[in-house]
């Protein structure tokens, strides 16, 4: 393995390995807010931004497990976030659908459907205006695509040649509701297209193809300031929100589910790897085994954190100059 | 009064106000729908993208959400931004940029993301306005905590609130009166802060108080003309702030006067009369309060038709006749009072604005 293909595989299991233990923990009813894990989904985060630098920002939305921690976000303010204690990355205040660690251009996290998309953009004009050579990602999921601000935001930053990359985390279901219950289509770049937005549609579950294609897009973007749109089908392993599987419920069909689990993005990097003698299964076992070392401990901490102080409820209303 | 000082109307003050922020702040950028039209803004953004460039003078595509999040994300990257409305209903477009992430990044974020953004939008009356482009909506802005709103009614303070919004860090809604934007006054040349914290008291009186607040407050001080020939002296206050609400000075008055007359420019359920009362008496602040009444908006939407929307605009008349109910003057004083003011203003029209009403006061 080289530095890269360690720095992904690390990336990949670390959030794989997060969320599943928030999965067996939720029952605990010390993460008193709802969740929305990452599992099956973690391959479109850790491709994006592996090819991004520090001063490049993310925005995200709901499902932001992810994206905070392949943005190198930190694993206990994330955790201690969850727990509502006062080490959290907001204090607390915002639980799960609110990650952000601005230390590492992890900006934003906003749950509304499409709510952060212009942000984002504004972001990117932000950068344009300053003549700052970065980038700015916005993930967002599926439905996003059906609310109206999506298309105000690409059509500004279309106009204006801002650079952002819109990517869209096709995961087929608004909560229970199929994509073909909801649009007539699931290519979208079409939405793309309509704001003379360059896009590409691809697995969102095969890494080191994201992140090629996401570091020829950068190179690009830099050359000549523009969009791109792009789109990566992916499949969410749990519910919608929460910790659990609710398969019983047959809303999402049995072949496919058996076709992505076994297109698992940790399954197929890791077999890839394998393949090419570039990891043993004792290598794997170790890392995985050190990882959640660092996981436990940070469990522990945001356990043992306080919560914030009952003093401090209304502060942070109203900035002072 | 201010003799041989400058005086402008409303909406050069907030033109003037806007192009002496850009050439002192670099990074303050303005954007809106028709900002860089051959109107700009009723007049309010005329040709300033002919001296700042339609980089920092951003025309926008008509996406009223899509450009107040666009303003935030801006915001939160060390830019002051000035978004401007036509309408105030445009801006329910916006209400879920403006309520969920405006409003709310201070505090979620533990005190991380400040948004300093500064919106302004516009009420309009009159010339058959309609349903939906006449609306006060002042009062669903002010239910939200985070935000600032303002209401100016003289052309001194559009121009200072407006510099006081554009240095606070918080984001903070100005809400112009198309009828303010007429009004003349007293403007210093040089550029200069008020505070946007607090009404103000604009006259002294001593029988009843009457708070207001924008355009009503021209309305209020030319009854107030007429109340003041038969011995009564109202004390006026300018609202002003609607959030954060400060009532004190408020209390203050109707410590004296015992009588309160509450004018607004939106509906009166649920408006700001009705926060000021409840306020004022659940907390027992002044005793021996002797009356207390509300001027707003009746429950119906705003009809085009002049002919109807005479009976819905309230003015100086319902204000006059209010007062004179208030304080339960004798039969023959009402009458004087009344036929008096018929004289002065036989014939009140709701769609344009009165030639009398434009100041300076």
């Amino acid at each position: 393995m080289n530095n890269l293909e360690k720095r992904i595989l690390m990336n990949l299991l670390k959030i794989r390995l997060v969320e599943k233990q928030i999965s067996e923990r939720y029952a605990e009813q010390l993460m008193r807010c709802p969740v929305h894990l990452s599992l099956g989904q973690e391959a479109c985060a850790v491709g994006v931004c592996q090819s991004l630098n520090i001063a490049d920002q993310v925005y995200s939305s709901h499902r932001c497990h992810s994206h905070y921690l392949a943005k190198s976000g930190n694993l206990k303010a994330m955790l201690c976030e969850l727990h509502g204690k006062r080490s959290g990355c907001c204090g607390g205040r915002g639980g799960s659908m609110h990650l952000m660690d601005v230390s590492v251009g992890m900006m934003l996290s906003i749950p509304i459907v499409a709510s952060i998309i212009p942000v984002a953009v504004g972001a990117a004009l932000s950068f344009k205006l300053k003549k700052k050579k970065n980038i700015v990602v916005v993930f967002f999921g599926d439905a996003a695509l059906e609310e109206g601000v999506y298309h105000e935001a690409a059509n500004f930053a279309s106009i204006h040649n801002l650079p952002i990359i819109f990517v869209c985390e096709n995961n087929k279901y608004s909560c229970f509701t199929n994509i073909e219950n909801r649009q007539p289509n699931d290519d979208f770049t079409r939405f793309a297209k309509c704001h003379k937005i360059k896009s590409h549609k691809m697995s969102g579950n095969k890494v080191m193809e994201i992140f090629y294609k996401t570091k020829d897009i950068i190179s690009s973007i830099k050359k000549n300031p523009s969009p791109f749109f792009l789109q990566l089908d992916t499949y969410r392993n749990v519910e919608h929100c929460g910790p659990n599987n609710d398969d019983y419920l047959n809303y999402r069909n049995n072949n496919e589910i058996s076709y992505w689990l076994q297109n698992d993005p940790i399954n197929l990097y890791t077999e890839f790897l394998k393949k090419k003698k570039k990891l043993s299964d004792k290598t794997l076992d170790k890392i995985i085994l050190k990882l959640n070392k660092e996981i436990d401990e940070a469990f522990l901490f945001a356990k043992n954190d306080k919560f914030p102080k009952i003093d401090t409820l209304d502060k942070f209303i109203y900035a002072q100059k | 009064m201010h003799k041989n000082k400058r005086i402008i109307t409303a909406s050069e003050a907030i033109l003037e106000s806007t192009e002496q922020y850009l050439d002192k702040f670099k990074n303050f950028i303005v954007i809106g729908e028709g900002v860089n039209d051959p109107k700009g803004i009723f007049g309010t953004t005329l040709n300033l993208f002919k001296k700042f460039g339609n980089t920092r003078i951003i025309e926008s595509p008509v996406s009223e959400n899509g450009i107040t999040g666009i303003s935030i994300g801006l915001s939160m990257n060390h830019f002051k931004v000035l978004l401007v409305h036509q309408r105030v209903e445009f801006a329910l477009l916006s209400l879920e940029q403006i309520f969920n992430n405006a409003a709310k990044s201070f505090y979620v974020s533990n005190g991380t993301h400040k948004v300093p953004i500064v919106i302004r939008m516009i009420i309009g009356r009159g010339w058959g306005q309609g349903p939906a482009h006449s609306q006060s909506l002042e009062t669903i802005f002010s239910h939200i905590p985070g935000l600032k709103v303002l209401m100016p009614s003289s052309p001194y303070d559009a121009k200072g609130m407006l510099w006081s919004a554009l240095e606070d860090p918080n984001p903070v809604l100005i809400i112009e009166h198309r009828w303010f934007h007429y009004v003349r006054g007293y403007v210093p040349k040089k550029n200069y802060k008020v505070n946007i914290d607090k009404p103000a008291l604009l006259i002294k009186g001593n029988n009843i108080t009457i708070v207001a607040n924008s355009y009503n407050v021209t309305e209020v001080i030319f009854s107030s003309k007429i109340l003041n020939k038969f011995g009564i002296y109202p004390e006026i206050i300018d609202l002003r702030v609607l959030r954060p609400l400060n009532i004190q000075l408020i209390i203050q008055s109707l410590r004296k006067t015992k009588n309160l007359l509450i004018v607004e420019t939106g509906y009166k359920q649920y408006g700001i009369g009705t926060e000021i009362i409840a306020q004022i008496s659940e907390n027992k602040l002044v005793d021996k309060i002797k009356s207390i009444s509300r001027i707003g908006l009746p429950d119906h939407p705003t009809p085009s038709s002049r002919s109807l929307a005479k009976k819905y605009y309230r003015s100086s008349k319902e204000i006059i006749y209010e007062v004179v109910k208030q304080l339960n003057l004798n039969l023959e004083l009402k009458k004087k009072i009344i036929s008096y003011y018929k004289k002065k203003l036989p014939s009140t029209k709701v769609d344009v604005p009165n030639p009398e009403f434009k100041g300076p006061f």
